[in-house]
């Protein structure tokens, strides 16, 4: 009994003391002012993180704007109101896949890489040696990567929804024959800016925010064998995608008012 | 890679997002650039509004002239009051013009449609339609039907 719950406050001291270190990784590498001179960096970091992963975004979103087409199309036809089909669609992609499937794959593709570069970093001891002679690493490692997802993430999102209403118009309108003007003209009475579009991009926001945030902790805190830095990835991917799942609820449940 | 190549293709990156942007908003969700497109309200009563809601569209003869901008509810008459911006290109609506909320298909959204009067004057900024036709509320079709039936 006792012991058991020794070991309940021990996981729970655990995961504070990592949610403080986390956040102070976090605060010192962001609240300081960024340099001028650090903007290389930066451009180098967002090709990293961003460019490299619109290939794999814009194809995920080209086939789940299709499917989403297919489907919907099949359950809509039987009321007769296919018409809505783009509607569906484009609120379905706008609102929640977008920014939460890019937030999966921003995960598997760009965090992953994260942790483990600096993870090997500092095994290598390249962070210590940095701080020897005098250099930053927060400011010249983590600060850079932080901001490039924070960057990334909404570009990779709206390029995502734009690919996948893309592939819908595709599906819908040119293979099963949904009238185009009803398509779109649906889409635009339904969808508004400020309560859809700006509501999906506040939400990858936060999920680029958080999953740079986890993986550049994993990666600064692993443990620096080859075991530790395989398991720190691991952590990456499970931890952020878990946490872009949750917060999406919250999120949803905050900006939607219920 | 060089660092001024990385520059081109991380600039393309930031275009490319700027113009989805530009993409959702002009063609998903019929972001209009044009704010000084010159307008007029109207505003008409009606007993039951239905499904009617802000942004619905209003139509004369089919052909969309304006939007639905305000609905409340009148608390001395209890009647829904619905502003509507007409478009100032279509400024010859007679004042009997009368005012009724349709609805576009079986299963789609509640609008306006206006069928034009006779009179030569027309209606003005603030100005009131008088002759309104309310929503047909299902329910109350049916409750009609039965009371007749039996």
């Amino acid at each position: 009994m006792i012991s058991s719950l020794r070991r309940v406050g021990q996981h729970v001291l655990l995961l504070l003391s990592v949610l403080g270190r986390s956040g102070e990784i976090w605060f010192q590498a962001v609240w300081r002012r960024p340099r001028i001179a650090h903007a290389p960096l930066l451009i180098r970091q967002i090709y990293q993180l961003g460019v490299l992963s619109v290939v794999i975004v814009a194809l995920s979103g080209f086939s789940i704007g299709a499917v989403l087409a297919l489907q919907g199309y099949n359950q809509l036809v039987k009321y007769g109101s296919e018409s809505a089909l783009g509607l569906g669609v484009a609120l379905v992609l706008v609102m929640e896949i977008g920014p939460v499937v890019t937030g999966l794959l921003f995960a598997g593709r760009a965090g992953s890489s994260v942790t483990a570069e600096i993870g090997l970093m500092k095994a290598t001891e390249q962070l210590s040696s940095m701080e020897m002679i005098g250099v930053d690493p927060l400011q010249r490692i983590i600060a850079p990567r932080i901001w490039a997802g924070f960057i990334s993430m909404p570009i990779l999102s709206l390029i995502f929804c734009v690919v996948g209403i893309w592939g819908a118009s595709l599906v819908g309108v040119d293979w099963l024959g949904v009238y185009e003007g009803a398509f779109w003209s649906a889409m635009q009475q339904g969808v508004d800016f400020n309560s859809h579009i700006m509501k999906g991009i506040i939400k990858s926001i936060v999920f680029g925010l958080v999953v740079t945030w986890i993986a550049v902790f994993q990666g600064y805190d692993a443990e620096p064998t080859s075991e530790g830095i395989s398991a720190a990835t691991t952590r990456t991917v499970v931890y952020s995608s878990v946490s872009v799942l949750v917060l999406d609820f919250f999120l949803t449940l905050v900006m939607f008012n219920f | 890679m060089q660092m001024r190549t990385i520059e081109i293709v991380v600039g393309t990156f930031l275009l490319a997002g700027l113009i989805s942007l530009a993409i959702l908003a002009v063609r998903v969700s019929g972001f209009t650039v044009n704010p000084d497109q010159q307008s007029y309200t109207i505003v008409a009563k009606f007993d039951n509004i239905g499904g009617l809601v802000v942004r619905s569209k209003v139509s004369i003869a089919g052909v969309i002239v304006g939007t639905v901008t305000e609905i409340r509810l009148d608390q001395r008459t209890f009647m829904a009051e619905v502003a509507m911006e007409i478009n100032s290109e279509v400024d010859e609506i007679s004042r009997d013009t009368t005012a009724a909320i349709l609805t576009d298909g079986l299963l789609g959204g509640k609008f306006i449609g206006l069928s034009i009067g006779a009179e030569e004057t027309y209606l003005k900024e603030g100005d009131e339609i008088y002759d309104t036709q309310s929503a047909i509320i299902l329910e109350e079709l049916i409750g009609k039907f039965l009371l007749n039936q039996f």
